[in-house]
This record gives C-alpha cells, sequence and structure tokens, in this order.
C-alpha cells in the first residue's frame, strides 16, 4: 500500500497514467488474458489446425512446403490397414491396462490406510510415493535400464538369488522366483518392464487424487457406522467405496488419457532409436507405443502425412475410449 | 488423547506391505546415487554395489568424454527453466487476476476454453511444433522451447484460485479510488500478495521445463543446444554402456528436483493435483 501512496504524490506519477489511457476497466482484462491466447493460437491452435490439412497430404518436409501431395484420406485408409499401426494399437492397449489396472489397486487401499492409520507420517510418506511422479523420465528410465539388464542387473540378481535359495538341497523358492538371469529385452518381457515402470511412476498421483477425496469424507459417518458395529472392512466397502466414486472415474479417465499416450518411457526402456537411429521400440518391436509409431513415421520415415493422420487417429481412439468410460460410468449408478 | 495403539497382525501386513511399497519406490534413486559413485566394473559384478563408493568425479569424466557439451546442455536448461518460469509467473498471474476479479464479456468461456486446452495430448503438438519452429526458423534456439509454454491453463488456473480467496475487492476498490491505474493496480497490490502461489506455481513450471523431452527431441538438432534429459538419452546407443557415468548424469539430472521437492513436497502435491480436481 505505502507504494502507491508514494507514488500517487510524485509528480511522475501522472504521466503514467495518461501513458495507459487505453487501459480502462472495460479493456483491461483482455487485455490481461490476451498472452494465453495469442501464444495458443500461434503454438497450439493453428499448428493442430495445419497438422489436419497436413493429414491429407503427402510430404517429406525435405522437399520444402512446396512438396505437399494432396492424397485425399489415403493416409489414413493406409494406417488403419497398416500392420505396424495395429501392433503398436496392441502394444498401447496391453501396457495401458497392465500398468493402469494395479495403479488403482494399489492406489485405493494405500490410500485408505494412510488417511486411516498415519496421522504424523502421513505427509513424509505420502512425498516417498509421489516423488517418481515428478522426476525426470528419461533419467529414471534409463536406471531402470540398468536395474533390469541381464547379466548384471540388480534385479535379476535379486530374483536369481531368491530362486536359487536352498534348504537342505530343495529349492523353496525355486518355482515362483527365476533361477536363471531373465532376459529383460526379450520381446516377451519388455513391456512388463515398461508397464513395471509406468506403474511405478504413477502409484503416488493416483494415491494423492483418492487421499484428497477420502479427506472430504465426513467423519461421523464412520463414527455412526462403528458405533452400529460395523467392522472396518465394512466401512471401507459400504461407507468408503461408494463416496469414492466420483474420484475413482476423474482417476481413471486421467489413466486413459495419460496411458494411450505413452511415450517416454517405452521410448527410452527400449533403447531410443536404437543402434544406426532407424529402430524404434526394441526387438520385435514389442514395446512400441502407437504415439512412438507417429514419432517413427514423422522422424525416422520423414513421412509427415501419414504421422499427422496417425496422430489425429490416436487421438480419436483416446476420445472414444474416455467417452466410453464415461458411459460405463454413468450406467452404473 | 494420547493412547497406545495396539497392532493386530493384519495391520502389521498393511504397514510392511506401505514399508515395502515406499523401498520400491525409493531404490531406483538409490541405486542411481549409488551406481554414480562406482566404476563400470563394480556396477557389472555379481553383486552389485549397495553402498557409496569413490568414483564420482571419475564417472563425470567419462560422461564428459561420451557428452562434450556437457555442461553447455546443462546450461540451456537452466535457462530454459528459468525464463519459462519468469513468464508463466508474469502472465499467469495478469490472466488469473483478470479472470478473478474483473466482470467482462464471455468470461465464462474464455475461461471454459483456457481449461479445455489442457485436454490436449501433448504428442498431437509433437509435428507442429516441428512445423512452426522450421517455419520461424527457431530450430535449436531456446526460444522454441520457453515461448511455447510462456502460459499454462494450469497457471493461469492456480493464480485465479488464489487471488480470489486471498485479495479482497475492497482492497483493489480502495486503490482505484485513489487513482491507480489498471496495470498500477495488479503491479503494486495484487503481485505483492501472490507470493504463495507464486512459489507453487514457479516450483511447477521449473520441474515441468526442466523434465520436458517431447519438445527438445523435436527441435533441439544440435548436441550442444540439447537440453539434459535429451544429453542422457544420447548416451544409450551402440557399444559398451558407461553405466556409471549415466547414472552420475541421472542423479545431476534429479538432484535440483530432489532439492525443490524435500523443501516444498506440500506445496507441489497439491498445486498439481489441484488443476485435477477442480478442473
Amino acid at each position: 500500500m505505502s507504494a502507491v501512496m508514494e507514488r500517487r504524490e510524485t509528480p511522475a506519477a501522472a504521466p503514467v497514467k495518461s501513458r495507459r489511457r487505453w487501459l480502462t476497466r472495460k479493456t483491461a482484462p483482455y487485455v490481461f488474458i490476451s498472452p494465453f491466447f495469442i501464444l495458443f493460437a500461434v503454438f497450439g491452435l493453428f499448428p493442430l489446425l495445419f497438422t489436419i490439412y497436413l493429414s491429407f497430404h503427402y510430404w517429406d518436409p525435405s522437399t520444402g512446403l512446396g512438396g505437399m501431395k494432396w492424397v485425399g484420406f489415403e493416409n489414413f485408409t493406409f494406417v488403419l490397414t497398416d500392420d505396424w499401426f495395429h501392433k503398436s494399437l496392441y502394444n498401447t492397449f496391453w501396457i495401458a491396462l497392465v500398468s493402469g489396472v494395479p495403479q488403482h489397486l494399489a492406489a485405493i487401499p494405500l490410500a485408505f490406510f494412510l488417511h486411516t492409520r498415519l496421522s504424523r507420517w502421513r505427509n513424509a510418506v505420502v512425498g516417498l510415493y509421489f516423488l517418481p511422479f515428478i522426476t525426470s523420465t528419461v533419467a529414471i528410465s534409463l536406471v531402470f535400464t540398468s536395474l533390469f539388464s541381464r547379466d548384471y542387473g540388480l534385479i535379476n540378481v535379486l530374483l536369481t538369488q531368491m530362486g536359487q535359495w536352498e534348504v537342505a538341497g530343495l529349492r523353496p523358492l525355486g518355482w515362483v522366483f527365476p533361477t536363471e538371469n531373465i532376459d529383460w529385452n526379450d520381446p516377451g518381457y519388455t513391456k512388463w518392464v515398461i508397464s513395471f515402470v509406468v506403474w511405478w511412476r504413477y502409484v503416488g498421483w493416483n494415491t494423492v487424487l483418492y487421499l484428497s477425496a477420502l479427506q472430504t469424507i465426513p467423519k461421523d459417518l464412520y463414527e455412526a457406522a462403528s458405533i452400529d458395529g460395523a467392522s472396518r472392512r465394512q466401512q471401507f466397502w459400504h461407507i468408503t467405496v461408494p463416496l469414492l466414486r466420483p474420484m475413482m472415474f476423474l482417476a481413471i479417465t486421467l489413466s486413459i488419457i495419460g496411458n494411450l499416450q505413452l511415450f517416454e518411457e517405452p521410448f527410452i526402456l527400449t533403447g531410443g532409436l536404437g543402434p544406426g537411429g532407424t529402430s524404434i521400440g526394441g526387438p520385435d518391436q514389442a514395446g512400441k507405443t502407437a504415439a512412438m509409431h507417429m514419432y517413427a513415421t514423422a522422424y525416422i520415415e520423414s513421412d509427415f502425412g501419414t504421422a499427422s493422420a496417425v496422430a489425429w487417429l490416436l487421438f480419436l481412439i483416446i476420445a472414444m475410449m474416455t467417452w466410453a468410460n464415461n458411459k460405463a460410468f454413468k450406467e452404473k449408478s | 488423547m494420547e493412547r497406545r495403539i495396539i497392532l493386530d497382525p493384519g495391520q502389521w501386513i498393511a504397514f510392511m506391505v506401505v514399508a515395502v511399497g515406499a523401498m520400491i519406490m525409493l531404490g531406483p534413486f538409490y541405486f542411481m546415487f549409488v551406481f554414480a559413485t562406482h566404476s563400470n566394473t563394480d556396477i557389472l559384478s555379481v553383486p552389485p554395489p549397495v553402498w557409496f563408493g569413490g568414483q564420482f568425479v571419475a564417472n563425470v569424466q567419462v560422461l564428459l568424454e561420451k557428452l562434450p557439451y556437457f555442461w553447455n546442455n546443462l546450461g540451456v536448461s537452466f535457462y530454459v527453466a528459468i525464463i519459462t518460469t519468469a513468464l508463466n509467473l508474469f502472465f499467469c498471474s495478469l490472466a488469473g487476476y483478470a479472470f478473478a476479479t474483473y466482470e467482462f464479456r464471455f468470461k465464462n468461456l474464455l475461461f471454459m476454453i483456457v481449461m479445455s486446452t489442457l485436454l490436449i495430448p501433448p504428442f498431437l503438438g509433437m509435428i507442429p511444433t516441428t512445423l512452426i519452429m522450421t517455419l520461424f526458423g527457431w530450430m535449436n534456439e531456446p526460444r522454441a522451447l520457453y515461448l511455447p509454454m510462456a502460459c499454462s491453463a494450469l497457471g493461469v488456473f492456480l493464480m485465479r484460485q488464489y487471488i480470489s480467496s486471498a485479495i479482497p475487492r475492497e482492497l483493489l476498490e480502495a486503490a482505484r479510488m485513489d487513482g491507480c491505474g489498471e496495470f498500477a493496480t495488479f503491479r503494486h497490490i495484487v503481485l505483492p500478495l501472490t507470493g504463495p502461489a507464486m512459489g507453487t506455481l514457479g516450483l511447477i513450471t521449473f520441474i515441468t521445463s526442466w523434465n520436458n523431452f517431447m519438445t527438445p527431441l523435436v527441435v533441439m538438432r544440435d548436441m550442444e543446444m540439447y537440453t539434459v534429459p535429451l544429453a542422457l538419452r544420447a548416451l544409450q546407443g551402440s557399444g559398451q554402456v558407461p553405466w556409471g557415468a549415466i547414472c552420475a548424469g541421472s542423479s545431476i539430472a534429479v538432484a535440483p528436483l530432489l532439492v525443490i521437492f524435500i523443501l516444498a513436497s506440500r506445496r507441489l502435491i497439491e498445486g498439481m493435483t489441484a488443476g485435477a480436481l477442480k478442473g
């Protein structure tokens, strides 16, 4: 406040005011929000519309803007009948499901436990679980690549030691744990590894979402239930779960949107661009997601038209899955 | 109300599960730091090291051999993150202030447009970003990274929430009565009072920019202009993988985030989830 007072008294304040006469109470809000809209128009909307245009053309960017050729729906029919696109979609859904479902199955009980059992340590534990969410995906995926490497990776060492553990000449854990090193790069394992890392990264995020929903449930509901003799488990199933439904809907929607566009984790975990920078997705392209397919089409094959078609098809698929999830939740309630 | 809680076996199991889970969450970070201090032969021995060694400097030297521009890359990352943060603090608070305190036509519609841009999946912007930056001639330029992110929808939302709840309208009216112009009111009355929200938004923006991989991947083509994640990715590829150096580089990339997180984890978590919860 004192700054304002001083300003009013200095003679220099008058010219400042007159210079900004165009900034009235009516125009000011539009001026103040304009940076967002200008930036969005230039870097968001215009390019997006341009990719729609591009998806109906054949274009190799090295030929310049003049090299575009109108091809109608050819890019779309090509992508829709392309086995590699089908495979990348299959991989995407596989990973989305195998990493997504356990995320929620772990996050809901964890949030319930944190909410009911911990008070002083709650924030610290939430912080630990949330940490993976804020760290560099690339850095941590590289570390996971090391932990999962075949001959010396820590995860194989741990697993095989459990598997080779002997009691009286028998290996009691041998049927659960491997006795030999697993080649995690094998196409059969790639998606499991990616799913694990994605699960690891987003469990904390989902836990925080559910925890915030739990904190809005009034305490007297539980008190009333326990007076009526409901056990903790009954309280969980009959009070907590129904009241969590709106949050489940939101969190699952976010998981669908996020998991169907996975790029960074699978990209790094499958070795990036591979030797020579020409392959993507690891052996047999077992870890190639749809977003990676789009990237490869544009930046390895230099076919921006087809890549734009892949991008919009994937966008449509995500929109459809979100819509289906919306429908499913509405019908059940 | 101090009372002893006696745990039954089921609760013990629950505590154990949560503790093991926390170890799984922290493990990769721990081993990243441990491996960063060991030579490649140590890391590739069975069993691998589980405690810190003394090879950190040697690993950084290997890293610099493989990535001669690593310090430069670190500089680019810091530069882009700091400019992005500064621009966001200014533009988002200005827009948030307008949405929070002014009445104007199409206000609700415009705000809905802002929020709906949060739903646009980032991968959809990958090809367009390449195109527009080529068009502008901004390939390999830091501005190709900070300008598109200079005003985030989440930031506008956070600032609007904070300003509408924390700044009394009477204060703004009083300033206007005193002859304070529209921008001066923002600059001298509103801005000094937005500290906590600015802190949260600043940290979130810094982290987002620091971790950004997709945009640099398609606009930064010269090794010299790589950001840190991009530089680390370049270590992958043919030949003997220098795990010690990779872990050292990853540690350097993650360290600023850990510091921020330890100082302000609650604020960060609240700010990051606010957009999802109320938007």
